[in-house]
């Protein structure tokens, strides 16, 4: 019965919340990790690009919630994503044709392209603020939760309860859509071969007739989309504030970087691994330690390795020992 | 050699004046780039009044020293350097203004030094990618390149950065037919690869010449390239020093001398 009830709270704690979050980093991270690839820069505009995504949903299911629009026990977001991810694909559209454009023609070094998406990151963030306001926004509602915690307890006896929220079932289902998507549209159509061309060898691509600025193009749509659902995901699952999204560039980044830029394959991994590594190290252990061991050698303390309040050192130190032990990502990305 | 494998993509308007569209001759070679000469962006002049051409059906090779500007007269007649003097025709068609992509679609295809294959594709993609500019069905060009390079075949579901050097060759070679161009021009196409590979690779250029496209070659192997040669070209600090037929040029003695080692 203890090694059960161990079980069912890793899984309360750490294992449910760190899948989701997980998934909102590892969709987080494949728009970085695609701007990477074939715009060769690393896009600091990307947390506030979710932000900005986010924001249009929420402006959007409230104004859907004032016409009494529900999709009942599901959170409205949903029927306003779409709404959101057009307004950031013209967003991001209109950044690269007033921005970016004027320095890929000048053939800008990446590191001054790094440095303009952080001014485009602080105009995005001004943009959102402006908008909505700094403070946190309400925007979920539907059922919260697909099995919550007393029910657990009375289905099954345990005296842990698991809680499920249905966020965070909406979190992966919606994740594995989108990849799934996104890695047929890169594996299976001609033009996503053309943008895997791109980033693999631009010189050859331009030779075999690809188009650059159409692949440009198609990249933004994507990353805007990609952006878009991850911060519309994180907003449902915690709260929408315009300032966490800029956060998230840390861990984000982590993980783009974990998992090797420029693959997509590494930005799914590094989002879980960055994300399962931030849970685990700020949880307290000491109620599963507490099941799994004899009373007398039950931990005194919450064996917390570190206080939630430095969760993103754990980013920074994942990032560091893989960039100093294989720069270029557990999955081969380019290294940086 | 730039570290740039394909040098000057700019391919601004030509400031050179090639007085109007002259009409072609009659005989006039299939592919000629005719007086050339030119560097890359601003820099000094590479080649001197270069002249480089091909006959249909032909294999022309243009060898020489280290640094005599073999690749940038390749390059210069594939459109990427700017040519201050001279002119390029293609069937008649003076293409001197037409930047790389343009000529591709004019039929021309180029097998670059280095960098010549999407690693992260597999042989399958990369042909594929070749046939971009493509809209019709390309299954049977495919086809056709399997048949020259059936190693390529066996290997199609694999990623084509895993293969060996002369079979990443292949690759390279098979990516540029998928357009079905009418002249193949490859740059050093046996670089870096064992003899024995190299043999073969030359085998699989005259099957491609067999197959009715005319191929121009830069080669480091002098003697080898001249022995499979139509036509020979030796390029001396970017100018034409010895032309003539690859027998002829294996024959003479001061050729011999100064690139053959005797």
């Amino acid at each position: 019965m203890d090694f059960l009830n161990a079980i069912v709270a890793l899984s309360n704690y750490v294992l449910i919340p760190g899948i989701a979050y997980g998934s909102q980093l590892a969709l987080g991270a494949l728009g970085v990790t695609l701007v990477y690839g074939i715009l060769r820069f690393s896009n600091f505009a990307h947390g506030d690009t979710m932000a900005f995504g986010a924001m249009i949903t929420v402006l959007v299911t409230w104004w859907l919630q004032s016409l009494g629009v529900s999709l009942g026990p599901l959170p409205t977001a949903l029927l306003a994503l779409p709404f959101g991810i057009l307004g950031c694909v013209l967003l991001l559209l209109a950044t690269d044709r007033v921005v970016y454009r004027f320095y890929r023609e000048k053939k800008a070094k990446p590191v001054i392209l790094v440095i303009v998406s952080m001014g485009v990151m602080f105009i995005m963030n001004g943009i959102v603020r402006l908008i909505i306001g700094p403070d946190d926004q309400r925007f979920l509602d539907g059922e919260r939760f697909l099995i919550s915690a007393r029910d657990f307890k009375e289905m099954t006896g345990l005296s842990e309860g698991l809680a499920i929220k249905s966020t965070q079932v909406i979190t992966l289902i919606t994740a594995i859509i989108v990849v799934a998507l996104l890695f047929w549209f890169l594996n299976r159509t001609r033009a996503g071969k053309s943008m895997r061309a791109y980033s693999d060898n631009e010189d050859l691509a331009l030779l075999s007739g690809v188009n650059p600025e159409r692949v440009v193009m198609l990249t933004w749509v994507i990353v805007a989309a990609l952006a878009t659902v991850a911060g519309v995901l994180y907003g449902l699952d915690k709260s929408f504030k315009p300032f966490t999204y800029f956060q998230l560039l840390l861990p984000i980044f982590a993980s783009a970087i974990v998992g090797g830029l420029g693959n997509p394959l590494g930005a799914i991994a590094g989002g879980f691994v960055i994300a399962f590594s931030e849970v685990t190290i700020t949880y307290a252990w000491k109620k599963v330690l507490g099941y799994l061991m004899p009373d007398s050698l039950a931990p005194d303390g919450l064996v917390q390795l570190l206080s939630t309040d430095y969760k993103f050192a754990v980013s920074f130190v994942i990032l560091l020992i893989v960039l100093l032990f294989k720069p270029t990502g557990l999955f081969k990305g380019q290294s940086v | 050699m730039s570290s740039d494998p394909y040098g000057d993509r700019g391919n601004t308007a030509p400031s050179a004046a090639h007085g109007g569209a002259t009409p072609a001759a009659a005989d006039e070679p299939f592919l000629i780039g005719q007086g050339m000469t030119g560097g890359y962006g601003n820099g000094p002049d590479i080649l001197h009044d270069c002249t480089i051409a091909v006959e249909k059906g032909e294999i022309a090779v243009i060898v020489g020293p280290n640094g005599a500007g073999k690749s940038t007269a390749m390059k210069a007649v594939f459109g990427m350097l700017d040519l201050r003097a001279g002119h390029v025709r293609l069937a008649g068609e003076d293409i001197t203004a037409l930047s790389p992509q343009d000529r591709v679609a004019k039929g021309m295809g180029f097998v670059p030094q280095t960098n010549n294959i999407f690693t992260s594709m597999t042989v399958e993609e990369n042909l594929e990618m070749g046939a971009f500019i493509r809209n019709d069905d390309f299954s049977g060009t495919m086809e056709q390149i399997y048949d020259l390079f059936p190693i390529l075949r066996d290997k199609r579901r694999q990623l084509a950065g895993e293969l060996s050097g002369g079979q990443r060759q292949q690759v390279a070679v098979g990516r540029a037919l998928m357009t079905q161009p009418k002249l193949l021009m490859l740059d050093e196409p046996t670089a870096g690869v064992s003899p024995i590979v190299m043999d073969e690779l030359f085998d699989r250029i005259i099957e491609v010449a067999r197959t009715g496209i005319p191929i121009l070659m830069v080669e480091q192997n002098a003697r080898q390239a001249l022995e499979i040669a139509d036509k020979g070209y030796v390029l001396v600090q970017g100018a034409n020093a010895y032309t003539g037929t690859g027998k002829e040029l294996l024959a003479d003695e001061e050729v011999r001398k100064s690139f053959l080692g005797g």
